[in-house]
Parts: structure tokens; sequence; C-alpha cells
């Protein structure tokens, strides 16, 4: 079901809270009006380019500048010995830190510049500044680099076996950590008891986030007041400014980090890297404006991938099919270095999330963090959970049919019940709410689960090959309560901070430390912010991502925004109406506690006598007939700080049509059907649900970050990795059922991530589905018609059948030689 | 480096203006001369960002050399509301929530009103057809879809359904001929695509 946007102007004030309204920023972005990062110029801007490793792992024995600084046009030219002088550095570590530490964690050192060695092809070796950005990209090409090669692997199995060559000396064999959660004991016990198993080894593969704006910043300094301003393309503007800060040496009050329109993130702009500080770092040593912009394939060396998990798990079940068990071995790749939030991803972002809608008694995960030669790992939409969901399901669809009971039938008997909520998994997180039939239900009816299984019979009898998957995915968002967050490793708390601010003529500015980036905030926070304080929704304007008008903020990830930003703005907007409400009762002479709100006028009860809220607005800055000790101004600050995670979850239901004779998967329908709690702004909500979908239909069927036996990324360009277009992406069914979020003012649960941790295992589940005469239980992803072809025909070969049309096991070797980089 | 005189219209202004032999007019349009609606978001001619209209017909401007669009008509997204009027394909984007971060939909709408020129009233499969040589990350672009159908059914109940053309509705001389266009349209002709009945 489509859903109808309404024109702001035709709903009711009442009902501003969960109207499907038409968004604010559209306009700007509609006419070109809008201002991304490298939109803007400055007067006397320099242009940066960046040096890279050409190579996955290498010493650095020389770099030669001289002919690049020769350059007309280019300005300055700067390795690591040149940036570490002090007079560029300060006092800053050049290093490029972590936000997150696990016990077992080894840190290595990630400078911003590579010093003897590269560990990836993409680290940065020098920058070049020069007056014309065609200029400054010449000029790196000019500069002479001495490498010696070293083994290299892309690959966490093999950089953990010592194939790939010791990346750092801080890391002996690799290993960046060794994490386990659950009871390894009792999981043991539930496999030696078990009736039923089934095993899964599987790839999760690395993805590139692919934001269509590359990343960008401008920095510029003002060498009178030491005030140093950086435009970028960031998710989280005070995260940014405080861990810039330390690395550039400039202090944080100096700094000023905001975000411009920012053309979606998906995880990659959230983190820290080496580029953006470097901007800061030249443009503050140059005292003039410095711009640098990413290119495309700039942007697929660096941007943070995420995913990256090489996973064995099993399930165990008993006589009737109730899962008594669940086993992981993860080996998780990291990348080259330790990026933001790295170490959390797949640890607690991911094994926490294990039990899936499932009462489990019995979990036990382990993982193994490994140094690669990739770019930094680090959260992509998602984050740790579609890896933990993407197991968790497919194992769900073995394990019904290893089991003989229908997938749908088998969710259903093994779901957590109703009545068990607040439910503790056995994987540390406490689930806040949850009717997970309910979404289920909603799904089978929609796709007339009955009727297509008839029909999936009927065409198996053409030698036509229906198939229908499901994905019941659980995700913990609104991240996160600090005090838990801390307790796991977190550096940071990750409450959110607000400010809502009346002026005196009666209209609202509203601050909010999250930075939206496409997730239309201005609007929906508008909707919050004009519902509280029961005043229209036009006057209200909202500020976020920029350090120097908003007091404090964690940023826009992990589907945090509306849970946590958008109850940080119902925490300051309700302490604003108590002040209000003491003013009111004072012009009233009336006791406060006899004061009413509602609909934005404070009336006296039992009375006619009552003051709207901008009328007390404007008598607060008047200030001439307050309460006493009162002072004027009606504004309020808030830090809201979660009880808990959020727990979104839903059913997501894929059904295909696979052909396989080509391999080719063609959807006949996807349905999604999501919690999200209550809906601020349905429409957006919709519209978030159809982009996570594509994502996670790119990951199933298209994406894949492809590195060779050196670690040189094959997939470097959008003409090589699979963004997916219009075309590969069906039209979706859309619906939804409402579990308010018991612990947070608005009862949301953030939808951001949903489609994304949904749909893969949706897609993968209908193909094996569609491919199980074939005996073919599993296709890794993405599901080229290649794979899908050799899935089918090495199952009848191995079943000595020939099942697959006349293809016999040479034919199927020939294709594997001829995959070259697929894998 | 060799330079280069040459003359763009630019939605409807004509600029004189200095560029190399490399430069390729997506920085032309967005460095030298401020049209920074149009953006670049690869350098493959893949994702569609930059794409512009060129005397008429919709290219991508980041893998085009501004010396080869000399004398050219060239539109972008700047000039396609008029006078704070939307056009009906940014209507449609914005009831259709047919944008998130927005970075593609400038592209993506000048496709798209290239596309119903061709085909004034294209399927949802012929519509997908179109725009695959844009990029969208954030809609998955079903809300797309529905936008380019919104602005079909708009466009089409002016002039189209009288029997014109959507190239009529857009082109300020023809527009303006035509008996059968709706006034709204034809105050909309004179700003829009100035030069239309000249493309090749």
């Amino acid at each position: 079901m489509s859903i109808e946007s309404l024109d702001p102007d035709d709903v009711d004030a009442a009902d501003i809270l969960g109207s499907a309204i038409e968004r604010r920023e559209d306009p700007a972005l509609i006419t070109g009006e809008a201002e991304y990062t490298d939109d803007i110029q400055l007067p006397e801007m320099l242009h940066m380019a960046i040096l890279r490793s050409q190579h996955g792992h290498a010493e650095i024995s020389d770099v030669d500048t001289g002919a690049a600084e020769e350059m007309d046009g280019v300005v300055a030219v700067y390795t690591h010995d040149d940036v570490a002088d002090e007079a560029v550095s300060r006092d800053g570590s050049l290093l490029i830190p972590t936000g997150w530490l696990l016990d077992s964690l080894r840190q290595v050192d990630h400078p911003v510049l590579a010093k003897d060695k590269v560990r990836y092809q993409g680290d940065a070796i020098a920058v070049v500044v020069a007056e014309d950005r065609y200029v400054a990209h010449d000029a790196t090409n000019a500069i002479d680099v001495d490498y010696e090669r070293l083994d290299a692997s892309a690959d966490p199995d093999a950089a953990l076996d010592g194939e790939a060559g010791q990346l750092h000396d801080d890391a002996e064999g690799n290993v960046a950590f060794d994490w386990e959660i659950g009871d390894e004991e009792r999981t043991e016990e539930a496999f030696d008891d078990a009736a039923h198993t089934v095993s899964l080894d599987l790839e999760n593969q690395l993805l590139i986030a692919n934001a269509m704006e590359p990343r960008a910043a401008v920095a510029d300094y003002h060498p009178g007041t030491d005030e140093l301003d950086v435009f970028m393309t960031s998710q989280n503007p005070h995260l940014h400014r405080l861990l810039m800060s330390g690395v550039i040496g400039h202090p944080e009050h100096k700094l000023r980090v905001k975000a411009p329109d920012v053309g979606g993130g998906f995880g990659c702009k959230i983190h820290h890297y080496a580029d953006e500080a470097l901007v800061a770092l030249v443009a503050r040593d140059l005292e003039r404006p410095v711009k640098w912009t990413s290119t495309r394939t700039e942007g697929y060396k660096t941007d943070a991938p995420g995913r990256g998990h090489v996973t064995t798990a099993e399930l165990a079940m008993d006589d009737d099919g109730n899962i008594t068990g669940l086993r992981v071995d993860t080996k998780a790749n990291l990348g080259a270095y330790l990026s933001t939030f790295a170490p959390a991803v797949p640890t607690y972002l991911y094994g926490t999330l294990l039990s899936g809608q499932y009462d489990i008694p019995a979990i036990h995960a382990s993982v193994t963090g490994a140094y690669t030669n990739v770019p930094p790992v680090d959260a992509y939409r998602g984050a740790g959970r579609p890896e933990a969901s993407f197991l968790v399901e497919r194992l769900a669809s073995l394990g019904a049919r290893e089991a003989g009971i229908d997938p749908a039938e088998f969710r259903k008997k093994n779901f957590v019940p109703d009545n068990a909520f607040p439910y503790q998994t056995q994987v540390a997180v406490e689930y806040d709410s949850g009717e997970y039939g309910k979404p289920m239900e909603k799904a089978l009816e929609t796709v007339d689960y009955d009727a297509f299984r008839e029909r999936q019979e009927e065409a198996r009898e053409e030698g036509r090959y229906l198939g229908i998957g499901f994905s019941c995915y659980i995700e913990a968002c609104g991240l996160a309560p600090s005090e838990l967050a801390g307790q796991l490793g977190a550096q940071a708390g990750l409450w959110e901070s607000s400010l809502v601010r009346f002026h005196p003529s009666g209209t609202v500015t509203a601050f909010c430390g999250t930075s939206g980036h496409g997730q239309g905030h201005g609007t929906t926070y508008a909707q919050i912010v004009a519902n509280e304080l029961g005043i229209p929704y036009e006057d209200v304007e909202v500020v976020e991502g920029d350090t120097d008008e908003i007091p404090q903020g964690m940023g826009t990830y992990g589907s945090r925004s509306a849970a946590v930003g958008g109850s940080a703005l119902v925490k300051s907007s309700q302490k604003l109406v108590e002040k209000a409400r003491e003013i009111a009762a004072h012009q009233l002479e009336a006791d406060p506690a006899d004061v009413e709100f509602e609909g934005g006028e404070f009336g006296v009860s039992g009375t006619d006598r009552s003051l709207g809220i901008k009328e007390i607005a404007q008598q607060s800055y008047l200030a001439h007939d307050m309460p006493d000790d009162m002072e004027p101004g009606l504004e309020a600050t808030s830090f809201y700080d979660p009880d808990n995670f959020v727990f979104p979850f839903g059913t997501h239901v894929a059904v295909v049509e696979v052909d396989p004779e080509s391999g080719e998967i063609e959807f006949e329908n996807y349905v999604a059907v999501d919690d999200v709690g209550n809906q601020i702004n349905p429409k957006i909500v919709e519209g978030q649900i159809h982009g996570g979908v594509a994502q996670g239909i790119g990951q199933a069927l298209y994406e894949g970050a492809v590195y060779d036996g050196n670690a040189q990324l094959l997939t470097g360009s959008m003409q090589d990795y699979a963004v997916p277009k219009s075309l590969h992406i069906p039209d979706m069914e859309t619906e939804s059922t409402v579990t308010p979020c018991p612990h947070n003012p608005l009862g949301v649960k953030g939808v951001g991530e949903a489609g994304t941790i949904a749909a893969p295992q949706a897609v993968v589940n209908a193909v094996t589905d569609a491919l199980e005469p074939f005996g073919v239980d599993t296709v890794e992803m993405p599901m080229t018609a290649e794979r899908v072809w050799n899935a089918v025909n090495e199952q009848a070969t191995a079943d000595g059948g020939d099942a697959a049309d006349a293809t016999d096991a040479d034919t199927a070797t020939d294709a594997d030689a001829d995959t070259g980089g697929e894998n | 480096m060799a330079e280069h005189d040459i003359t763009l219209t630019v939605n409807g202004t004509e600029h004189e203006l200095e560029v190399e032999s490399r430069t390729l007019l997506v920085h032309a349009l967005r460095d030298e001369l401020g049209y920074t609606g149009t953006n670049v978001g690869c350098e493959t001619s893949t994702c569609g960002a930059c794409t512009v209209h060129l005397d008429g017909d919709a290219v991508k401007s980041c893998t085009l050399l501004a010396v080869q669009a000399d004398g050219a008509t060239v539109d972008t997204v700047e000039g396609l509301a008029d006078h704070g009027e939307f056009h009906p394909i940014q209507t449609g984007f914005q009831e259709e929530h047919g944008l998130q971060c927005g970075y593609c939909t400038p592209g993506m709408m000048m496709t798209a009103t290239d596309l119903l020129e061709e085909n004034p009233d294209p399927s949802r499969e012929e519509i997908r057809e179109g725009l695959e040589g844009n990029l969208c990350r954030c809609t998955g672009y079903q809300n797309i879809v529905n936008a380019v159908e919104n602005a079909a059914e708009t466009m089409g109940s002016g002039a189209v359904a009288d029997g014109g053309s959507v190239e009529e509705l857009a082109g300020g001389d023809a527009c303006a001929s035509d008996p059968n266009a709706g006034a709204e349209t034809t105050d909309r002709c004179e700003v829009r695509w100035p030069d239309e009945g000249e493309s090749e």
C-alpha cells in the first residue's frame, strides 16, 4: 500500500504528528538551491588532492615531491614528515583514533599520512595543494614513490592464516581482537542433545556504501581569532569536531564543523578519516581556504566498507522443530586500521542480535577481528545487525527444511511469545516490546501464501521455478544508553542533545545534535516540536549539523535520530512548556498546578481564563511581569539518554522466479511489513523502507567489493561495482504494524536500517526455495546468474544426476575458471 | 594547457568564458559559472547526477568537454522552475517523495523530462528503462517512478491531452502558438528551455 503525501497546510495542527506530509527540505533540493560541500566557493580558495598508495601492502623507501612542487599552480606539497613539523601539527596526534575499545583489542597506529609503510590501496602518502583542482591532481602524478611490495590479502581468513604478511607490529598474526558472547557450555549441550542440526558456511561480502555525494571538505582558517571552520560531508559534526581537535591539535572551542547539505551517508560519513583532517591541517598552515572533494574512484578506495564476515553458523533443534541452540564463529574483516566504530560493529552490534525474533535458550558466538589490506572497515547501513539477521534467517529456512516444517510455521512456533516482553535474550540485550506474529500474518496474507504454494507446485510441473523467502528480522536501534555503551567499550556517551527556543514573535527554532543527510529531519522534527508546543508546523524551524549553532550532539547513525534526537526535542519542549506554565500561572493569578496545557493554550481549570503559548513567549522576552526569581526568555536545552535500545522488527517476503538454465532471477513480488513503533511521518517511513530494501537487494544480487590476490580493488568504479539501477529493483508492497516503544516519549523505534537488514536473506531464501527441487540449499551473495547456474549444476553433478538440463561437471568447472575476480 | 573562449547559453542566459581544453562541461557550469545544482557523482558517466540538457537532449556533463558545448544551449535544474512555479517534474518529485538526500535528483529530473518529451505517457517499465543511466542510493526508485508518472499525468492533462505534445509544452514558441495549450502551460513556456525548438 502506497502512502499518499499530504500538503502540511491541509493537516490540522492536532494531527501533525503522524501525518504523511510532504518534506520541507524538497524545494531547495529540487531547484538546485541546496548547498553541498563541493558547492562552497570561498575567495582565494585552494584545492587539495591526495596521493594514495598504488599497492595493498608495501614499504615506502622514498617519496620524491620535487617535480610536483615545481609545477605551475602548486602551492604546497606535504608528506608525513612535513605535517609532523610542529609548526604544522601543533600538538596534534596526527593519528586517527578509534572510538570503541574491547578488552582484547590490539590498537595500532593510523597516521594521517603513511610514514614507512602503506597497508591498503588508498592509504594516503602525500597531499598537494594547488590553485586549481585539475593541477592538484596532476601534481600528485608527479610525485615519485619508491615502494617495496609486501604480501597482501583482502580476506580475513587468509590474513589470520598469515598469508597477508604482518600488517602491524602491535598485532601479531593480524589478530585485532578475540571476542565472544553467550554461554559456550550450554550451547554445546544443546547441540549434543539436538534431534536436528543444520550448519551453514557463509560469506557476508564486503560492501561499499556508495552515497551519491562523494566525501568532501572545505576548511577556512581565521588567523586573527585562531578559528578554524571545516565544512564537510558529516553524519556527526560534533563527533568529528571532537576527534579532529585531537588529531590536528586545534582547541575544540576554536574548531567549527558544519555539515552543509549532505548527499547520503549510509554510515560512510560517520567516521573520522585522514582526508578531512588533512584539509583542515593544510588550510590552517597555509592560512587560505582549501577544498578537497573525493573522486568516486578515490571513494571506492577509502570510504569505509561494511560487512566482510566469514562465518560458520549452526542451529540445533529438538524433535518438534523448536530451536534449542545457536552457535556462530565469525572472522570479521576490519581492514588495515581501526576505524571510528569498527570494534563495535562485528561484536556488540552483531553478537547481541543473534537471537533474532526467536526464543533461543542457548547461544554462543565467537568473533575474531582481522587486520587485512582493505580500507578500514566500519559501519555501513545496518552495521552488524544485517550480518546477524542474515545468518539467523538463513538458518531458520534451512532448519525448517531439515525438520520438515513449513518455513513460515517454523518461524511462528519459535517466535518470542507476545507475553514474554520485555524479553531477555541469551546475548545480553533485552527486547523492549514486540508482537512478532503480527507482521508475519500480515505478510502471509499480502502474498496469499497458501495460494502461492499451489502456484509454485503447478509452475514446477511446467518447469518453472518460483520461490518464496522469509526474513523475520530484529534490529537494535536508537544508539544508545550511554552507561551500557560505556560498559561495552564506547569512548563516548550516546545521548542526544537539543535546544528548543521561542522567539519573541512566537516562532520557534529547534536545534538538534543529530545531523540528517536525506532523512527529512527538518520535517519530522518540526512535526514533533509543533505537536509538543501546540503551535503551527510552519512556525517551527529545525537546525542541525553545525557545531557553532547546536550546543552538543552525537549525530545520525544507527537509526537513532527519531528515537534519541526526537526524544531530546520532546524533553526540551516539555521543559519549555513547564517554564511557560509558571509564567502563565503568574499572569493568570493561578496556581501552576491548576494550569492545564492543551493545543498551545494554558487554561486555568474550571475557568475560561487562558493564555496562548505564543503570548507567553512574548511576555517572557518583555519580562515586564514575571514570577519572582524567574529569568527572562523561553527556551530549554536537554540531554536525552535512552533507557534501552529500541528493537524494530518485521517480516519481509520475497517472491521470485529463477530460471535454472540461465541462472537469472526475477522478482514477482516483494512485501515488507515493518513494525517501527509509532510513525512520525508514514511517507518518510515508506521511503526509508524502499531505500533500505533496495540496498539489501543490492547485496543479495549485485554488490560486492572484490579484491585480487594482491588486495587490489577490482570494483573501483561505478562501472565495476554494481550499485542497483532502476531496472534492478522491483516495486515493493509496504505495510506496517505498530507496537510502540515503551521507553521513549514518542514510542518510536527507528526505521533507517530496517530494509537493509531484512532484505538480503529474504531474497536468498526465496532463491533457495525456488531451487529446492535441485537440492540447492545455499547460494553465496551476490547471487549472480553465474553463481545460481553453478549452484544448480554443481548440485546436480554431486547428486550424480542430470537434473539441470544436460550440463556436466566440465562445463561447470570451465565457468568457475572464468569467473576471475568474481569471488 | 591551451585556453579556449567559448559561449554557453545556460538557462537562457548567454555566458562567455575561457576554459582549458580539458575542462569538463560540469566543472565549467559549477566552478566557472556557479550553476552548482548539477552534481558530480562519478567520473564514468554511470551515475547521471550531472545530467543536463544540451541543445534539448539529456547528456552527462561529467564526460563532455566544455569546448564541445561551445555555442550550445545548456539547461540545468536551476532552469526548471519558472519564477518559483515548479515544473511538473519537480512537483511530482515532491508529492511522491521521489527524493531523500537530493543529490541525484537534479540529474534524475533532467533525464525524466527528456524521457517525457520522447514518451509522454510511459509505462512504469519504460520509466525504469529510461532512468537506468541515473543512480539513486536513497529511494529504491519506486517513488521516483511514481514521481515521473505523476509528472506525466500533470503534463498530459494540459497540452498532451488536448492533442499537443510534451515537446510543445516545454518549448516556448511552440507552446505559445498552440491554441490548445492550457493557460498554466503558456505561462511556463517563456522561460523554460528557450531554444528547445532549435534542437538538432
